[in-house]
């Protein structure tokens, strides 16, 4: 019998298998830091006496805390300013790369590791934060570890782990015009569940996947941890050889060639067996977003707010009776009727330059609504460098949005960028858990495309609400 | 670490799925580059509501919670973690966790066992209708008892094995350190390093200033 692609990678890793119940020791090929679950790793290695073995397959990046507005001054707040400070300490302690804010590669780590060619297939990278699953897209081994794991990783390039099972996520057909990679994992999301990828890796396949381009598939693959799963992937081809050849850390000469052909054999056997598998339509979606306060609590724009009594489970009802209080929301009130004050155009998810072109091409020559404040934070210092040569930045700033720097911002709320109790957020980020983006706030998630579209009618809507067809989806 | 076997403490029902860490510790208290002092932080966001299940006297001591399924999801902040634990928790049981907070978990010796919603749900309604009951929790024997009630719990083998021991995972791991040593030597070249550091040509970096 065959292999799945995540047990191809997990043997490609093995360092000593696990005996009598004990977990396998893998490998890891990349460590991802940031300021916010590093700190008390590295005070662990420094009270052990442990050095960082592999500084040359770590990196380090401020994204979390640090402000989008004013970045060349020192972070206002006292508590920000010292955890960034103690990762410039650690990291020049122990000899670990960092790009700091205002340096030109400083970003949210997942766009970092990316562009700067550090994330390519057949890896396994870890990072103290769970939407590590987003380098999956590469054909990669790819997870979120908790501070106690960044410490084991730090010292010893390695992670005791127990296989995860594996799950195929089959997307087939095409893609309707207006829907986005977004609205494909916010459907797998509402479909199996915020625990329904529990224990698995997901293996994203068929047509509608192949189509889509690799910051697309980054979008997928962030989100697999809302559907509670450890890790999601992607196979590589060529949409993901041509991403990666040229940036800064990509192979050259005969090492690229190697790769490659290691590379090509990165793909599940056509006789593996998954312990799951889901399969999906593309053809059936459309715009979808949430309406409570799991990522799980979503349906299409096109429907109304659901009640309690629509669903079965005693506990699903119950969920949903507090959300909807949380969220302020009336069963039946159609989607397209609620008024939202913020859009958020940014994040891990969905603040990579595909992203911010899809909106300003909705944007472009239209003023926003009275009601909407609009924020505009790109996923990294080259986004914003990359939008700003495109003239984006005067597209967003005309229509009456704010361009600011890069950062998760108001994806989590831990710098200035966050909710009052009860402003209303359309977010093309992850997370509409409660107060996620600042205490009493009420998040919808949403794909960029309907993100801008909603600043645009103040309403949450989509572009074919729009008055004339959009250019770009003409 | 502190070795477990048994713990017999103030059983506190939590009836809600979906507890997320962002609702176990909220974003802003993961500013603290300390790893202890978060108990303050623990469900930050309900503790101001009176009739919040800890600000009621019977089970603000508690140190089991007894929660509703898919416990933990969202961000892997182990502060999550160290909230509960600072707070006085010992254990944990739901049926359903979400993977890295599990994980989390049994590197600092907080027990999660999974148990039956069926049983859940009884363990809920006997800590509800005599607040302040205890529950034993043996992890010996992977059994909970709670009055006459005693129900079974799972928790994988080698979790069990090492918070009974006590042992630390990176000493352990590091027994294997010529297996790791081995292993390098085998790594293709092509694999990247981050060191020496390599970037697009550095280009100035405009500050975004506030608008009025």
């Amino acid at each position: 019998m065959g292999t799945t692609l995540a047990e191809k990678l997990w043997a490609n890793h093995l360092v000593k298998k696990g005996e009598g119940g004990a977990p396998d020791l893998i490998y890891i090929d990349l460590h991802m830091c940031h300021e916010v679950t590093s700190p008390q790793a590295f005070e662990g290695l420094r009270i052990a006496g442990r050095k960082v073995r592999r500084p040359d397959l770590t990196i380090a990046t401020e994204d979390h805390n640090t402000p989008t507005l004013d970045i060349d001054l020192p972070i206002a707040d006292e508590t920000s300013r010292k955890q960034v400070d103690k990762l410039r300490e650690n990291t020049n302690e122990f000899g670990v790369r960092i790009h700091s804010l205002g340096d030109a590669d400083q970003g949210i780590v997942h766009v970092v590791g990316p562009q700067l060619g550090l994330t390519m297939p057949g890896m396994t990278v870890v990072c103290g934060d769970s939407h590590t699953s987003t380098h999956g897209a590469f054909g990669s081994l790819a997870f979120g570890i908790g501070t106690s794991e960044v410490e084991h990783v730090l010292a010893t390039q390695t992670l005791p782990l127990k296989p995860f099972k594996t799950m195929a996520i089959n997307v087939d057909g095409e893609l309707p015009k207006g829907a986005t990679a977004k609205d494909i994992i916010l459907a797998i999301i509402a479909k199996i569940g915020t625990g329904g990828g529990a224990g698995y890796v997901l293996e994203y396949r068929g047509d509608a996947i192949r189509n889509l381009s690799m910051e697309g598939r980054m979008t997928i693959c962030n989100m697999s941890i809302e559907a509670g799963a450890r890790a999601g992937m992607i196979a590589p081809d060529e949409t993901t050889f041509e991403y990666v050849k040229g940036r800064p850390h990509a192979p050259e000469g005969a090492d690229w060639d190697a790769a490659v052909e290691f590379w090509k054999t990165l793909k599940t056997d056509d006789d593996a067996v998954f312990d799951t598998e889901v399969n999906l339509n593309a053809a059936d979606l459309e715009p979808f977003i949430t309406w409570g306060t799991n990522p799980g609590q979503g349906l299409p724009l096109s429907a109304n707010v659901p009640s309690p009594e629509d669903f079965a489970e005693e506990s699903d009802r119950e969920a949903a009776k507090n959300a909807l209080e949380y969220m302020g929301l009336t069963p039946g009130t159609p989607f397209r009727d609620i008024t939202i004050d913020t859009v958020f155009l940014g994040s891990c998810t969905n603040g990579r330059i595909e992203d911010l072109r899809a909106a300003a091409a909705i944007l472009q020559g239209r003023k926003k609504a009275d009601n909407i404040r609009l924020l505009v934070v790109p996923g990294s210092a080259r986004v914003r460098l990359q939008a700003e040569r495109e003239g984006l930045d005067k597209i967003f700033l005309d229509f009456g949005g704010e361009w600011r720097n890069a950062g998760c911002s108001m994806c989590l709320g831990m710098n200035p960028d966050q909710l009052k109790p009860q402003e209303r957020s359309a977010s093309t980020s992850n997370r509409n858990f409660e107060g996620r983006q600042g205490k009493g706030g009420r998040t919808h998630l949403v794909s960029p495309l309907v993100a801008a579209a909603t600043a645009v009618r103040g309403t949450l809507s989509s572009p074919d609400d729009l008055d004339d067809a959009p250019s770009a989806l003409a | 670490m502190e070795k477990f076997t048994t713990h017999t403490g103030v059983g506190v029902p939590l009836r809600r799925s979906n507890v997320d860490t962002d609702q176990i510790i909220p974003a802003v208290y993961l500013k603290r580059i300390t790893r202890t002092g978060f108990e303050d932080a623990l469900f930050a966001a309900w503790r101001g509501d009176p009739e919040f299940i800890l600000n009621k006297p019977e089970y603000t001591h508690g140190s089991v919670l007894v929660a509703g399924p898919d416990f933990g999801t969202g961000s892997s902040r182990e502060h999550a973690v160290w909230a509960l634990k600072d707070y006085g928790f010992k254990v944990v049981l739901a049926s359903r966790y979400a993977d890295i907070f599990r994980g989390n978990s049994g590197k600092q010796g907080l027990v999660t066992g999974v148990v039956s919603q069926e049983n859940i749900e009884l363990l809920w309604k006997l800590l509800e209708t005599e607040p302040g009951k205890e529950i034993t929790v043996s992890l010996e024997d992977r059994t909970v008892t709670c009055g006459e009630l005693t129900v079974p719990f799972e928790i994988d083998d080698y979790v069990r094995w090492r918070l009974m021991e006590g042992l630390d995972d990176i000493g352990l791991t590091l027994r294997d350190e010529e297996a790791i040593t081995a292993f390098e030597a085998t790594r293709e070249s092509w694999r990247p390093k981050t060191l020496p550091a390599k970037t697009l040509p550095k280009e100035e970096i405009v500050a975004a200033r506030p608008v009025d």
